[in-house]
């Protein structure tokens, strides 16, 4: 039993601690979930209370259906494209740990994940640019046509996979490298000497043992793929200034809505679809590993 | 895919073989690894160069006509500097509250085991999985309250906690630090807040460091929330001032990747140095599950 002397100490150190997270995360998201279901356009002092209505609205909302388009395609773009590279990377750098350079793979790796956003969009930015740029001049070597890559529709969804996947990469890579470092060495050992290749070995040991890495990493690339803003506002914005007139994300039309719109309400309903989502993905993660573990 | 040289791999044939697939294996992740840095070194080396030569092709690493122009031209358009400097003290106050914070709740979650603590310590756990951009905007109006827009106060009020923070400082404290070395503390007659600075905090201060990188880095990369809460020019911070500067009309290529380049090089370097806690503090979030 805690002595009535340490349980105050406990008590006191924790209570500002608790204080500041109670106020700057549990209120403003009992915030967000109380506005959603209210009308408030930020200059009036109303703010009268709709049930629903902002999410019945959200649904027929030709913008938002937009957004919500584009989020999910860039998410699930950027997760078939990062996580088999970076299983295969991982497994690479890992079979090279011990080589001289193997600091240098997992810092190059790694570098584009810890640059501040907009200066590395803007290389790619770039690097995209249809007069300018060196994609198309490489291209054109290779004799196919330049293309407009940031002002066509469907061509600039693909440069933002391609952004947020470059980015997104080196987490992956850290995330497995951890996982092949948990692995049994004497089962690929057995393995060997029963004559498996390597790639057999990755094949069939590998990847079924960093099942739980993978859906992990799964989840959270697919999460941070969803909160996508600053790659789009870079990357996508048009000549005059507005950015996100190609492609729009759920966070740009969210904070549209707020700070544009002046209609705070709604953007709060669709910041809970956003929670939403975020909730659903968490809850599969968790709901697979636990069958997992019921099964073994 | 662990094959160490196998003892008993026989005949020279599978040796050489084995030589050439690790060879291979290399130019692979040097070729990757070059790749995956050649958007940021020619942003950089763009930063040199005249009007005349970044449209050369192929683009060239090293400037042949190196020029100071570009940034002399952007130091002049924008208080680039002032930019760089509320980062920074935005950046370096967030890693020090988060520390704080996360070291005092870690530490007592972990150590004063309660029906209480349990509960604070789910609280926190369920709201780690609420993404930021989820509540930024009541958390704006908070700010506004206070009246902390357009100052690093108020940018520094969405990144005084971290969930993850807590979290890792709590796993390390249940692992790193016997409750048998507190009772021995106690028992000599220390006090509980000499125990929690002069034996705690030293025991943690790889995870602490970890931590501070972590959080360090993600106040300097962040976007939205600097975005709406810095309005005026001299409060932005730099990846706010710097999304804002390109999508002007007159801003040439030249300025923006000098403006970059002002960035990326410090950061990258900094990333170098501390690349150890850094790694560490991303590795262990591989612990969540």
């Amino acid at each position: 039993m805690l002595k009535r002397r340490r349980w105050f100490f406990a008590l006191f150190a924790i209570l500002p601690v608790m204080a500041i997270f109670a106020y700057v995360r549990i209120f403003p998201i009992g915030e967000i979930l109380r506005l959603s279901l209210h009308k408030w356009d930020i200059l009036s002092k109303k703010k009268p209370f709709i049930g629903l209505a902002n999410f019945e609205e959200l649904m027929g909302d030709r913008l938002f259906h937009e957004a919500l388009f584009n989020t999910t395609i860039i998410a699930f773009g950027v997760l078939l494209l990062t996580v088999p590279l970076a299983i295969v990377l991982a497994a690479l750098i890992f079979h090279r740990t011990r080589s001289r350079f193997a600091w240098f793979y997992e810092t190059t790796v790694f570098i584009p994940h810890v640059v501040s956003l907009v200066p590395a969009a803007m290389a790619w930015k770039w690097i995209f640019d249809a007069r300018l740029g060196p994609l198309n001049a490489l291209l054109s070597a290779f004799g196919i046509d330049p293309k407009a890559w940031l002002f066509d529709p469907v061509l600039s969804v693909i440069c933002v996979i391609v952004l947020c996947s470059w980015q997104a990469l080196g987490f992956a890579v850290l995330i497995y490298l951890v996982g092949f470092k948990s692995l049994p060495k004497s089962l690929y050992e057995a393995a060997e000497l029963d004559g498996a290749s390597g790639a057999q070995s990755f094949w069939y040991l590998s990847i079924p043992m960093l099942k739980p890495i993978t859906l992990y990493v799964s989840v959270v690339t697919l999460v941070s793929a969803f909160n996508v803003y600053a790659q789009v506002y870079v990357l996508a914005s048009d000549a005059q200034g507005a950015p996100g007139r190609q492609v729009r994300v759920l966070v740009l039309d969210m904070l549209e809505n707020s700070f544009r719109n002046y209609r705070v309400g709604y953007a709060a309903s669709e910041a809970v679809v956003l929670l939403v989502i975020v909730l659903v993905l968490t809850f599969i993660q968790f709901r697979v590993l636990r069958d997992r573990k019921a099964e073994t | 895919m662990t094959i160490q040289t196998a003892p008993h791999a026989s005949g020279a044939n599978l040796r050489f073989k084995k030589r050439a697939v690790t060879f291979g294996i290399d130019v692979v992740l040097m070729i990757f690894g070059l790749l995956m840095v050649l958007p940021l070194i020619l942003l950089v080396a763009n930063a040199f160069k005249t009007p005349q030569e970044m449209l050369a092709w192929p683009p060239t690493i090293i400037p042949s006509d190196p020029t100071l122009v570009n940034f002399k031209a952007v130091l002049e358009d924008t208080p680039l500097l002032r930019w760089v400097f509320n980062s920074f003290a935005f950046a370096l106050l967030s890693a020090i509250a988060i520390s704080i914070t996360s070291a005092v709740a870690g530490y007592i979650l972990a150590k004063f085991p309660s029906r209480t603590m349990n509960f604070l310590f789910a609280v926190i756990l369920a709201t780690a999985i609420v993404p930021f951009e989820v509540y930024m905007i009541p958390l704006y109006f908070q700010a506004q309250g206070l009246g902390l827009l357009n100052t690093i106060w108020g940018l520094l009020l969405g990144y005084l906690v971290m969930s993850f923070g807590i979290f890792l400082i709590r796993q390390n404290v249940l692992h790193a630090i016997p409750d048998e070395l507190l009772e021995a503390a106690r028992i000599d007659g220390a006090g509980e807040i000499w125990i929690f600075v002069r034996i705690v905090i030293p025991l943690l201060r790889g995870a602490l460091g970890a931590l501070f990188v972590l959080a360090f880095f993600q106040a300097w990369t962040a976007f939205a929330w600097p975005l709406i809460v810095a309005t005026t020019a001299s409060s932005y911070t730099i990846e706010v001032g710097l999304a804002l500067f390109q999508t002007g009309f007159t801003v040439d290529l030249g300025r923006l990747s000098a403006a970059s380049a002002v960035v990326l090089v410090p950061s990258v370097a900094l990333f170098v140095v501390l690349r150890r806690n850094f790694v560490e503090g991303v590795a262990s979030t591989g612990l969540k599950e």
